[in-house]
Protein backbone atom coordinates (compact mmCIF):
# COMPACT_ATOMS: atom_id res chain seq x y z
CA UNK A 1 0.00 0.00 0.00
CA UNK A 2 2.87 2.30 0.84
CA UNK A 3 4.18 1.72 -2.70
CA UNK A 4 1.04 3.08 -4.35
CA UNK A 5 0.08 5.67 -1.72
CA UNK A 6 1.53 8.64 -3.61
CA UNK A 7 -0.16 7.79 -6.88
CA UNK A 8 -3.51 7.13 -5.16
CA UNK A 9 -3.36 10.57 -3.55
CA UNK A 10 -2.51 12.16 -6.90
CA UNK A 11 -5.43 10.43 -8.63
CA UNK A 12 -7.83 11.57 -5.91
CA UNK A 13 -6.60 15.16 -6.25
CA UNK A 14 -6.95 15.08 -10.05
CA UNK A 15 -10.44 13.59 -9.87
CA UNK A 16 -11.50 16.19 -7.32
CA UNK A 17 -10.16 19.00 -9.51
CA UNK A 18 -11.99 17.54 -12.48
CA UNK A 19 -15.23 17.25 -10.53
CA UNK A 20 -15.04 20.84 -9.30
CA UNK A 21 -13.94 22.20 -12.69
CA UNK A 22 -16.71 20.39 -14.54
CA UNK A 23 -19.30 21.68 -12.11
CA UNK A 24 -18.10 25.24 -12.59
CA UNK A 25 -18.09 24.92 -16.40
CA UNK A 26 -21.46 23.23 -16.20
CA UNK A 27 -21.76 21.85 -19.74
CA UNK A 28 -22.29 18.16 -18.84
CA UNK A 29 -22.80 17.11 -22.47
CA UNK A 30 -19.25 18.31 -23.28
CA UNK A 31 -17.37 17.94 -19.99
CA UNK A 32 -18.97 15.37 -17.71
CA UNK A 33 -18.07 15.06 -14.05
CA UNK A 34 -16.44 11.88 -12.75
CA UNK A 35 -19.51 11.18 -10.67
CA UNK A 36 -21.63 11.74 -13.76
CA UNK A 37 -19.55 9.14 -15.62
CA UNK A 38 -19.95 6.67 -12.78
CA UNK A 39 -23.71 7.21 -12.75
CA UNK A 40 -23.79 6.63 -16.50
CA UNK A 41 -21.70 3.51 -16.08
CA UNK A 42 -24.19 2.18 -13.57
CA UNK A 43 -27.20 3.04 -15.79
CA UNK A 44 -25.68 1.33 -18.82
CA UNK A 45 -24.14 -1.60 -16.93
CA UNK A 46 -26.23 -4.32 -18.55
CA UNK A 47 -25.57 -3.16 -22.10
CA UNK A 48 -21.90 -2.40 -21.52
CA UNK A 49 -20.99 -5.54 -19.62
CA UNK A 50 -23.06 -8.13 -21.44
CA UNK A 51 -23.20 -6.83 -24.98
CA UNK A 52 -20.27 -4.54 -25.72
CA UNK A 53 -17.62 -5.91 -23.38
CA UNK A 54 -17.85 -9.48 -24.79
CA UNK A 55 -17.51 -8.11 -28.33
CA UNK A 56 -14.36 -6.17 -27.48
CA UNK A 57 -12.98 -8.93 -25.30
CA UNK A 58 -13.19 -11.49 -28.09
CA UNK A 59 -11.33 -9.15 -30.46
CA UNK A 60 -8.60 -8.62 -27.90
CA UNK A 61 -8.23 -12.31 -27.03
CA UNK A 62 -8.29 -13.58 -30.62
CA UNK A 63 -5.96 -10.79 -31.75
CA UNK A 64 -3.47 -11.48 -28.96
CA UNK A 65 -3.49 -15.23 -29.55
CA UNK A 66 -2.77 -14.75 -33.24
CA UNK A 67 -0.04 -12.23 -32.43
CA UNK A 68 1.67 -14.51 -29.93
CA UNK A 69 1.65 -17.52 -32.25
CA UNK A 70 2.67 -15.48 -35.29
CA UNK A 71 5.23 -13.38 -33.43
CA UNK A 72 6.94 -16.28 -31.69
CA UNK A 73 7.06 -18.42 -34.83
CA UNK A 74 8.48 -15.56 -36.85
CA UNK A 75 11.06 -14.81 -34.16
CA UNK A 76 12.15 -18.45 -34.02
CA UNK A 77 12.34 -18.61 -37.79
CA UNK A 78 14.41 -15.42 -38.01
CA UNK A 79 16.72 -16.70 -35.30
CA UNK A 80 17.13 -19.96 -37.16
CA UNK A 81 18.06 -18.47 -40.51
CA UNK A 82 19.96 -15.23 -41.14
CA UNK A 83 18.43 -15.12 -44.62
CA UNK A 84 14.92 -15.08 -43.17
CA UNK A 85 16.01 -12.40 -40.71
CA UNK A 86 17.36 -10.19 -43.50
CA UNK A 87 14.19 -10.72 -45.52
CA UNK A 88 11.62 -10.17 -42.79
CA UNK A 89 13.13 -7.78 -40.28
CA UNK A 90 12.87 -4.64 -42.45
CA UNK A 91 9.29 -5.56 -43.38
CA UNK A 92 8.35 -5.94 -39.74
CA UNK A 93 9.76 -2.51 -38.96
CA UNK A 94 8.03 -1.04 -42.02
CA UNK A 95 4.71 -2.49 -40.92
CA UNK A 96 4.93 -0.29 -37.84
CA UNK A 97 5.40 2.85 -39.93
CA UNK A 98 1.93 2.48 -41.41
CA UNK A 99 -0.47 4.72 -39.50
CA UNK A 100 -2.90 2.15 -38.14
CA UNK A 101 -5.81 4.55 -38.06
CA UNK A 102 -5.33 5.29 -41.75
CA UNK A 103 -5.13 1.71 -42.91
CA UNK A 104 -7.88 0.34 -40.67
CA UNK A 105 -10.70 1.49 -43.04
CA UNK A 106 -9.16 -0.74 -45.72
CA UNK A 107 -9.68 -3.74 -43.46
CA UNK A 108 -13.29 -2.71 -42.93
CA UNK A 109 -13.57 -2.56 -46.71
CA UNK A 110 -12.18 -6.07 -47.03
CA UNK A 111 -13.75 -7.80 -44.07
CA UNK A 112 -16.81 -5.68 -43.50
CA UNK A 113 -18.17 -5.19 -40.00
CA UNK A 114 -17.23 -8.73 -39.01
CA UNK A 115 -14.89 -9.34 -36.10
CA UNK A 116 -11.93 -9.95 -38.45
CA UNK A 117 -11.41 -6.35 -39.53
CA UNK A 118 -10.90 -5.46 -35.87
CA UNK A 119 -8.78 -8.53 -35.15
CA UNK A 120 -6.42 -7.56 -37.96
CA UNK A 121 -5.95 -4.06 -36.61
CA UNK A 122 -5.17 -5.58 -33.22
CA UNK A 123 -2.72 -8.08 -34.68
CA UNK A 124 -1.02 -5.37 -36.73
CA UNK A 125 -0.07 -3.39 -33.66
CA UNK A 126 0.55 -6.21 -31.18
CA UNK A 127 2.67 -8.68 -33.13
CA UNK A 128 5.50 -6.18 -33.41
CA UNK A 129 6.51 -5.95 -29.74
CA UNK A 130 6.14 -9.72 -29.37
CA UNK A 131 8.21 -10.59 -32.44
CA UNK A 132 10.99 -8.10 -31.80
CA UNK A 133 11.38 -8.85 -28.11
CA UNK A 134 11.25 -12.63 -28.57
CA UNK A 135 13.78 -12.40 -31.37
CA UNK A 136 16.12 -10.26 -29.25
CA UNK A 137 15.64 -12.74 -26.42
CA UNK A 138 16.60 -15.70 -28.60
CA UNK A 139 19.63 -13.83 -29.83
CA UNK A 140 20.70 -12.91 -26.31
CA UNK A 141 21.51 -16.57 -25.60
CA UNK A 142 24.91 -16.77 -23.96
CA UNK A 143 27.39 -18.21 -26.46
CA UNK A 144 29.54 -19.75 -23.71
CA UNK A 145 26.56 -21.61 -22.29
CA UNK A 146 25.84 -22.93 -25.75
CA UNK A 147 29.41 -24.16 -26.14
CA UNK A 148 29.35 -25.72 -22.71
CA UNK A 149 26.22 -27.64 -23.60
CA UNK A 150 27.84 -28.74 -26.85
CA UNK A 151 30.78 -30.17 -24.91
CA UNK A 152 28.23 -32.22 -22.98
CA UNK A 153 27.03 -33.67 -26.25
CA UNK A 154 23.87 -31.55 -26.63
CA UNK A 155 21.99 -31.68 -29.93
CA UNK A 156 20.55 -28.65 -31.74
CA UNK A 157 17.16 -29.57 -30.33
CA UNK A 158 18.56 -29.70 -26.78
CA UNK A 159 20.12 -26.27 -27.20
CA UNK A 160 16.87 -24.83 -28.50
CA UNK A 161 14.59 -26.19 -25.80
CA UNK A 162 16.91 -26.14 -22.82
CA UNK A 163 18.83 -22.96 -23.57
CA UNK A 164 17.34 -20.67 -26.24
CA UNK A 165 13.76 -20.78 -25.04
CA UNK A 166 14.49 -20.18 -21.34
CA UNK A 167 16.88 -17.35 -22.31
CA UNK A 168 14.20 -15.70 -24.45
CA UNK A 169 11.37 -16.05 -21.93
CA UNK A 170 11.99 -12.83 -19.92
CA UNK A 171 12.18 -10.86 -23.18
CA UNK A 172 9.02 -12.50 -24.44
CA UNK A 173 7.17 -11.37 -21.33
CA UNK A 174 8.38 -7.79 -21.75
CA UNK A 175 7.00 -7.83 -25.29
CA UNK A 176 3.75 -9.38 -24.15
CA UNK A 177 3.23 -6.70 -21.51
CA UNK A 178 3.51 -4.01 -24.17
CA UNK A 179 1.30 -6.02 -26.52
CA UNK A 180 -1.62 -6.47 -24.11
CA UNK A 181 -1.89 -2.75 -23.53
CA UNK A 182 -1.69 -2.10 -27.27
CA UNK A 183 -4.32 -4.76 -27.94
CA UNK A 184 -6.99 -2.73 -26.14
CA UNK A 185 -6.10 0.33 -28.22
CA UNK A 186 -6.15 -1.75 -31.41
CA UNK A 187 -9.55 -3.20 -30.69
CA UNK A 188 -10.99 0.22 -29.81
CA UNK A 189 -9.61 1.82 -32.99
CA UNK A 190 -11.02 -1.02 -35.07
CA UNK A 191 -14.42 -0.61 -33.49
CA UNK A 192 -14.41 3.12 -33.98
CA UNK A 193 -14.06 2.67 -37.70
CA UNK A 194 -16.65 0.05 -38.25
CA UNK A 195 -18.54 -2.23 -35.92
CA UNK A 196 -21.99 -3.11 -34.70
CA UNK A 197 -21.03 -3.73 -31.11
CA UNK A 198 -18.09 -3.22 -28.76
CA UNK A 199 -16.93 -0.65 -26.27
CA UNK A 200 -15.16 1.47 -28.90
CA UNK A 201 -18.24 1.42 -31.10
CA UNK A 202 -20.47 2.37 -28.18
CA UNK A 203 -18.23 5.26 -27.22
CA UNK A 204 -18.39 6.65 -30.74
CA UNK A 205 -22.18 6.28 -30.89
CA UNK A 206 -22.53 8.28 -27.68
CA UNK A 207 -20.37 11.01 -29.20
CA UNK A 208 -22.78 11.48 -32.08
CA UNK A 209 -25.50 11.90 -29.44
CA UNK A 210 -23.51 14.54 -27.53
CA UNK A 211 -23.49 12.32 -24.48
CA UNK A 212 -20.03 12.98 -23.04
CA UNK A 213 -20.58 10.80 -19.99
CA UNK A 214 -21.62 8.03 -22.36
CA UNK A 215 -18.35 8.46 -24.27
CA UNK A 216 -16.34 8.15 -21.11
CA UNK A 217 -18.17 5.22 -19.54
CA UNK A 218 -16.91 2.56 -21.99
CA UNK A 219 -13.44 4.13 -21.87
CA UNK A 220 -13.36 3.48 -18.14
CA UNK A 221 -14.10 -0.19 -18.82
CA UNK A 222 -11.47 -0.32 -21.59
CA UNK A 223 -8.84 1.05 -19.23
CA UNK A 224 -9.83 -1.38 -16.51
CA UNK A 225 -9.59 -4.20 -19.05
CA UNK A 226 -6.09 -3.10 -20.05
CA UNK A 227 -4.94 -2.98 -16.45
CA UNK A 228 -6.47 -6.38 -15.75
CA UNK A 229 -4.71 -7.97 -18.73
CA UNK A 230 -1.43 -6.43 -17.66
CA UNK A 231 -1.79 -7.83 -14.15
CA UNK A 232 -2.57 -11.29 -15.56
CA UNK A 233 0.58 -11.23 -17.68
CA UNK A 234 2.68 -10.08 -14.72
CA UNK A 235 1.20 -12.99 -12.74
CA UNK A 236 2.26 -15.50 -15.39
CA UNK A 237 5.65 -13.85 -15.63
CA UNK A 238 6.28 -14.15 -11.90
CA UNK A 239 5.25 -17.79 -11.93
CA UNK A 240 7.46 -18.86 -14.79
CA UNK A 241 10.44 -16.68 -13.87
CA UNK A 242 10.62 -17.62 -10.21
CA UNK A 243 14.39 -17.71 -10.39
CA UNK A 244 14.57 -14.01 -11.07
CA UNK A 245 15.18 -11.89 -8.04
CA UNK A 246 12.65 -9.09 -8.10
CA UNK A 247 14.55 -6.71 -5.88
CA UNK B 1 47.96 -46.86 -14.05
CA UNK B 2 50.02 -46.14 -17.12
CA UNK B 3 47.32 -46.30 -19.75
CA UNK B 4 47.21 -43.19 -21.89
CA UNK B 5 43.83 -41.43 -21.70
CA UNK B 6 44.64 -38.40 -23.79
CA UNK B 7 47.24 -38.03 -26.46
CA UNK B 8 48.05 -35.54 -29.18
CA UNK B 9 49.94 -36.85 -32.17
CA UNK B 10 51.49 -34.17 -34.36
CA UNK B 11 48.51 -31.89 -33.88
CA UNK B 12 48.49 -28.57 -35.72
CA UNK B 13 45.81 -25.96 -35.43
CA UNK B 14 45.06 -22.55 -36.90
CA UNK B 15 41.81 -20.64 -36.33
CA UNK B 16 39.76 -20.39 -39.49
CA UNK B 17 40.18 -16.65 -39.92
CA UNK B 18 43.49 -16.40 -38.07
CA UNK B 19 46.77 -16.08 -39.86
CA UNK B 20 48.98 -17.40 -37.09
CA UNK B 21 49.12 -21.08 -36.23
CA UNK B 22 48.40 -21.80 -32.56
CA UNK B 23 49.72 -25.35 -32.42
CA UNK B 24 52.27 -26.90 -34.70
CA UNK B 25 52.72 -30.67 -34.74
CA UNK B 26 52.35 -30.87 -31.00
CA UNK B 27 52.69 -34.14 -29.14
CA UNK B 28 51.50 -34.76 -25.64
CA UNK B 29 50.44 -37.66 -23.56
CA UNK B 30 48.43 -37.80 -20.33
CA UNK B 31 48.18 -41.00 -18.34
CA UNK B 32 45.21 -42.37 -16.52
CA UNK B 33 44.68 -40.83 -13.09
CA UNK B 34 47.17 -38.01 -13.59
CA UNK B 35 46.68 -34.45 -12.46
CA UNK B 36 48.29 -32.18 -15.02
CA UNK B 37 48.36 -28.39 -14.86
CA UNK B 38 48.89 -26.12 -17.82
CA UNK B 39 50.43 -22.72 -17.19
CA UNK B 40 51.26 -19.98 -19.63
CA UNK B 41 50.76 -16.31 -20.29
CA UNK B 42 47.30 -15.10 -21.35
CA UNK B 43 46.67 -15.61 -25.02
CA UNK B 44 49.23 -18.39 -25.29
CA UNK B 45 46.63 -20.85 -26.52
CA UNK B 46 45.83 -22.75 -23.33
CA UNK B 47 42.11 -22.39 -23.84
CA UNK B 48 42.51 -23.37 -27.48
CA UNK B 49 44.00 -26.64 -26.30
CA UNK B 50 40.81 -27.30 -24.32
CA UNK B 51 38.61 -26.29 -27.22
CA UNK B 52 40.41 -28.89 -29.32
CA UNK B 53 40.11 -31.64 -26.74
CA UNK B 54 36.40 -31.02 -26.15
CA UNK B 55 35.77 -30.98 -29.89
CA UNK B 56 34.57 -27.37 -30.12
CA UNK B 57 37.40 -26.94 -32.63
CA UNK B 58 38.83 -29.45 -35.07
CA UNK B 59 42.57 -29.79 -35.55
CA UNK B 60 43.96 -28.93 -38.97
CA UNK B 61 46.38 -31.86 -38.85
CA UNK B 62 47.29 -34.76 -36.63
CA UNK B 63 45.33 -36.96 -34.32
CA UNK B 64 43.74 -36.45 -30.91
CA UNK B 65 43.05 -39.67 -29.06
CA UNK B 66 40.78 -39.93 -26.04
CA UNK B 67 41.04 -43.22 -24.14
CA UNK B 68 43.02 -44.61 -27.03
CA UNK B 69 40.35 -43.79 -29.56
CA UNK B 70 40.23 -41.17 -32.24
CA UNK B 71 36.79 -39.68 -32.91
CA UNK B 72 35.32 -37.89 -35.88
CA UNK B 73 33.31 -35.71 -33.49
CA UNK B 74 34.71 -35.42 -29.98
CA UNK B 75 31.85 -33.39 -28.48
CA UNK B 76 30.51 -35.08 -25.39
CA UNK B 77 33.56 -37.27 -24.79
CA UNK B 78 35.25 -35.35 -21.98
CA UNK B 79 34.00 -33.30 -19.04
CA UNK B 80 34.66 -29.57 -19.32
CA UNK B 81 34.44 -27.04 -16.52
CA UNK B 82 34.64 -23.42 -17.65
CA UNK B 83 36.16 -20.45 -15.90
CA UNK B 84 32.81 -18.89 -15.03
CA UNK B 85 30.47 -21.33 -13.37
CA UNK B 86 28.01 -21.00 -16.30
CA UNK B 87 25.09 -22.42 -14.39
CA UNK B 88 21.68 -21.97 -15.98
CA UNK B 89 20.06 -19.28 -13.82
CA UNK B 90 16.54 -20.65 -14.37
CA UNK B 91 17.39 -24.13 -13.16
CA UNK B 92 17.62 -25.22 -9.54
CA UNK B 93 20.90 -26.65 -8.27
CA UNK B 94 19.49 -30.15 -8.67
CA UNK B 95 18.46 -29.55 -12.28
CA UNK B 96 21.69 -27.76 -13.11
CA UNK B 97 23.80 -30.66 -11.91
CA UNK B 98 21.51 -33.13 -13.70
CA UNK B 99 21.92 -31.39 -17.07
CA UNK B 100 24.61 -33.69 -18.55
CA UNK B 101 22.61 -36.75 -17.49
CA UNK B 102 19.52 -35.27 -19.07
CA UNK B 103 21.42 -34.72 -22.31
CA UNK B 104 22.41 -38.37 -22.27
CA UNK B 105 18.73 -39.26 -22.04
CA UNK B 106 18.85 -40.48 -18.45
CA UNK B 107 15.34 -40.32 -17.01
CA UNK B 108 14.63 -37.37 -14.74
CA UNK B 109 13.98 -39.52 -11.68
CA UNK B 110 17.20 -41.46 -12.12
CA UNK B 111 19.19 -38.28 -12.84
CA UNK B 112 17.85 -36.64 -9.71
CA UNK B 113 18.70 -39.72 -7.68
CA UNK B 114 22.28 -39.70 -8.93
CA UNK B 115 22.68 -36.00 -8.15
CA UNK B 116 21.09 -36.32 -4.72
CA UNK B 117 23.56 -39.03 -3.73
CA UNK B 118 26.45 -36.68 -4.41
CA UNK B 119 25.07 -33.45 -2.94
CA UNK B 120 26.39 -34.10 0.55
CA UNK B 121 29.94 -34.77 -0.59
CA UNK B 122 29.88 -31.61 -2.66
CA UNK B 123 28.70 -29.56 0.30
CA UNK B 124 25.42 -28.73 -1.36
CA UNK B 125 23.00 -30.63 0.82
CA UNK B 126 19.90 -28.52 1.48
CA UNK B 127 20.51 -26.33 -1.53
CA UNK B 128 19.05 -28.66 -4.16
CA UNK B 129 15.98 -26.54 -4.74
CA UNK B 130 17.71 -23.17 -4.61
CA UNK B 131 18.69 -21.18 -7.65
CA UNK B 132 22.30 -20.33 -8.56
CA UNK B 133 21.75 -16.68 -7.61
CA UNK B 134 21.28 -17.81 -3.98
CA UNK B 135 24.75 -19.39 -3.81
CA UNK B 136 28.21 -18.05 -3.05
CA UNK B 137 30.99 -18.16 -5.63
CA UNK B 138 32.63 -21.22 -4.10
CA UNK B 139 29.36 -23.12 -3.97
CA UNK B 140 28.56 -22.29 -7.57
CA UNK B 141 31.92 -23.69 -8.59
CA UNK B 142 31.17 -26.86 -6.65
CA UNK B 143 27.88 -27.23 -8.53
CA UNK B 144 29.77 -26.64 -11.75
CA UNK B 145 32.31 -29.30 -10.79
CA UNK B 146 29.57 -31.72 -9.80
CA UNK B 147 28.01 -31.17 -13.21
CA UNK B 148 31.37 -31.86 -14.85
CA UNK B 149 31.81 -35.06 -12.86
CA UNK B 150 28.33 -36.19 -13.90
CA UNK B 151 29.30 -35.88 -17.54
CA UNK B 152 30.46 -39.41 -16.87
CA UNK B 153 33.80 -38.97 -18.55
CA UNK B 154 37.05 -40.10 -16.93
CA UNK B 155 38.89 -37.07 -18.35
CA UNK B 156 38.03 -33.69 -16.85
CA UNK B 157 39.24 -30.36 -18.23
CA UNK B 158 39.17 -27.51 -15.73
CA UNK B 159 39.77 -24.04 -17.15
CA UNK B 160 40.91 -21.69 -14.35
CA UNK B 161 37.94 -22.76 -12.24
CA UNK B 162 39.00 -20.92 -9.08
CA UNK B 163 40.36 -17.71 -10.56
CA UNK B 164 37.30 -15.67 -9.61
CA UNK B 165 37.31 -16.77 -5.97
CA UNK B 166 38.89 -14.96 -3.05
CA UNK B 167 42.20 -16.30 -1.75
CA UNK B 168 40.85 -18.20 1.26
CA UNK B 169 37.98 -19.83 -0.60
CA UNK B 170 40.41 -20.73 -3.32
CA UNK B 171 42.71 -22.58 -0.92
CA UNK B 172 39.91 -24.63 0.54
CA UNK B 173 38.54 -25.37 -2.93
CA UNK B 174 41.97 -26.64 -3.99
CA UNK B 175 42.13 -29.00 -1.02
CA UNK B 176 38.60 -30.14 -1.67
CA UNK B 177 39.34 -30.73 -5.34
CA UNK B 178 42.34 -32.92 -4.49
CA UNK B 179 40.19 -34.97 -2.13
CA UNK B 180 37.59 -35.49 -4.82
CA UNK B 181 40.20 -36.37 -7.39
CA UNK B 182 41.88 -38.93 -5.16
CA UNK B 183 38.56 -40.52 -4.40
CA UNK B 184 37.22 -40.67 -7.94
CA UNK B 185 40.39 -41.49 -9.87
CA UNK B 186 39.67 -39.05 -12.65
CA UNK B 187 42.31 -37.71 -14.94
CA UNK B 188 42.38 -33.92 -14.62
CA UNK B 189 43.82 -31.26 -16.89
CA UNK B 190 43.86 -27.95 -15.12
CA UNK B 191 44.57 -24.55 -16.62
CA UNK B 192 45.80 -21.91 -14.21
CA UNK B 193 47.67 -18.63 -13.94
CA UNK B 194 48.62 -19.31 -10.40
CA UNK B 195 51.98 -21.06 -9.98
CA UNK B 196 51.26 -22.04 -6.36
CA UNK B 197 47.99 -23.59 -7.38
CA UNK B 198 49.70 -25.60 -10.11
CA UNK B 199 52.42 -26.83 -7.72
CA UNK B 200 49.99 -27.77 -4.99
CA UNK B 201 47.65 -29.72 -7.24
CA UNK B 202 49.64 -31.36 -9.98
CA UNK B 203 51.77 -34.35 -10.78
CA UNK B 204 53.12 -32.61 -13.84
CA UNK B 205 53.05 -29.04 -15.10
CA UNK B 206 53.08 -28.13 -18.78
CA UNK B 207 54.39 -24.70 -19.73
CA UNK B 208 52.91 -23.14 -22.80
CA UNK B 209 55.65 -21.50 -24.82
CA UNK B 210 55.54 -19.07 -27.72
CA UNK B 211 53.13 -19.50 -30.58
CA UNK B 212 52.95 -21.67 -32.53
CA UNK B 213 53.30 -24.22 -29.77
CA UNK B 214 55.23 -27.21 -31.01
CA UNK B 215 56.66 -28.41 -27.74
CA UNK B 216 55.48 -28.22 -24.17
CA UNK B 217 58.08 -27.91 -21.50
CA UNK B 218 57.21 -30.32 -18.78
CA UNK B 219 57.98 -30.15 -15.06
CA UNK B 220 57.56 -32.95 -12.57
CA UNK B 221 56.35 -31.61 -9.21
CA UNK B 222 58.80 -32.86 -6.55
CA UNK B 223 56.14 -33.68 -3.96
CA UNK B 224 54.45 -36.88 -2.88
CA UNK B 225 50.82 -37.18 -1.85
CA UNK B 226 48.95 -36.41 0.31
CA UNK B 227 50.20 -32.83 0.42
CA UNK B 228 49.46 -29.79 2.47
CA UNK B 229 49.84 -26.14 1.61
CA UNK B 230 52.91 -26.07 3.92
CA UNK B 231 54.76 -28.47 1.62
CA UNK B 232 54.99 -25.64 -0.87
CA UNK B 233 57.62 -24.05 1.39
CA UNK B 234 60.14 -26.84 0.86
CA UNK B 235 63.32 -25.64 -0.81
CA UNK B 236 63.10 -27.92 -3.84
CA UNK B 237 59.53 -26.75 -4.47
CA UNK B 238 60.59 -23.14 -4.15
CA UNK B 239 63.33 -23.76 -6.70
CA UNK B 240 60.79 -25.16 -9.15
CA UNK B 241 58.52 -22.22 -8.45
CA UNK B 242 61.28 -19.72 -9.19
CA UNK B 243 62.04 -21.53 -12.40
CA UNK B 244 58.36 -21.52 -13.42
CA UNK B 245 57.96 -17.82 -12.72
CA UNK B 246 61.09 -17.08 -14.67
CA UNK B 247 59.80 -19.09 -17.62
CA UNK B 248 56.45 -17.35 -17.58
CA UNK B 249 58.04 -13.93 -17.24
CA UNK B 250 60.34 -14.46 -20.19
CA UNK B 251 57.28 -15.47 -22.22
CA UNK B 252 55.54 -12.23 -21.31
CA UNK B 253 58.55 -10.10 -22.17
CA UNK B 254 59.06 -11.46 -25.65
Amino acid sequence: MKKYGASVILVVILLAAWEIGARIVNYPFILPTPTGILTKLWDLRMDLLFKHLPATLSIVVIGLLISVVLGVLLAVWMNWSPLIERAFYPLIIASQMIPTIAIAPVFVLWFGYSIWSKVIVTVLITFFPITVSTFDGLRSTNKELKELMLTMGATKKDIFFKLNIPSALPHFYSGLKVAVTFSIIGAAIGEWLGAQAGLGYFSRRMMTQFDAAGVFAPIVILSALGILFFIIVVGFEKRSLKWRKTE
Amino acid sequence: MNKSVLSFQNVSFTYKNGDQAILKSLNLDVKEGEFVSIVGASGSGKSTLFRLITGLEQQSEGDIMINGQSYEKRLGKVGYMPQQDLLLPWRTILDNAALPLELHNVSKASAHRQVSQLLEEFGLKGYENRFPSDLSGGMKQRVSFLRTVLSGSNVLLLDEPFSALDAITRLSMQEWLLEQWQKRKHTILFITHDVNEALFLSDRIFIFSDKPVSHLEEIQVPLSRPRTQKDLNQQRVLDVKDYLIEQLRSKVNT
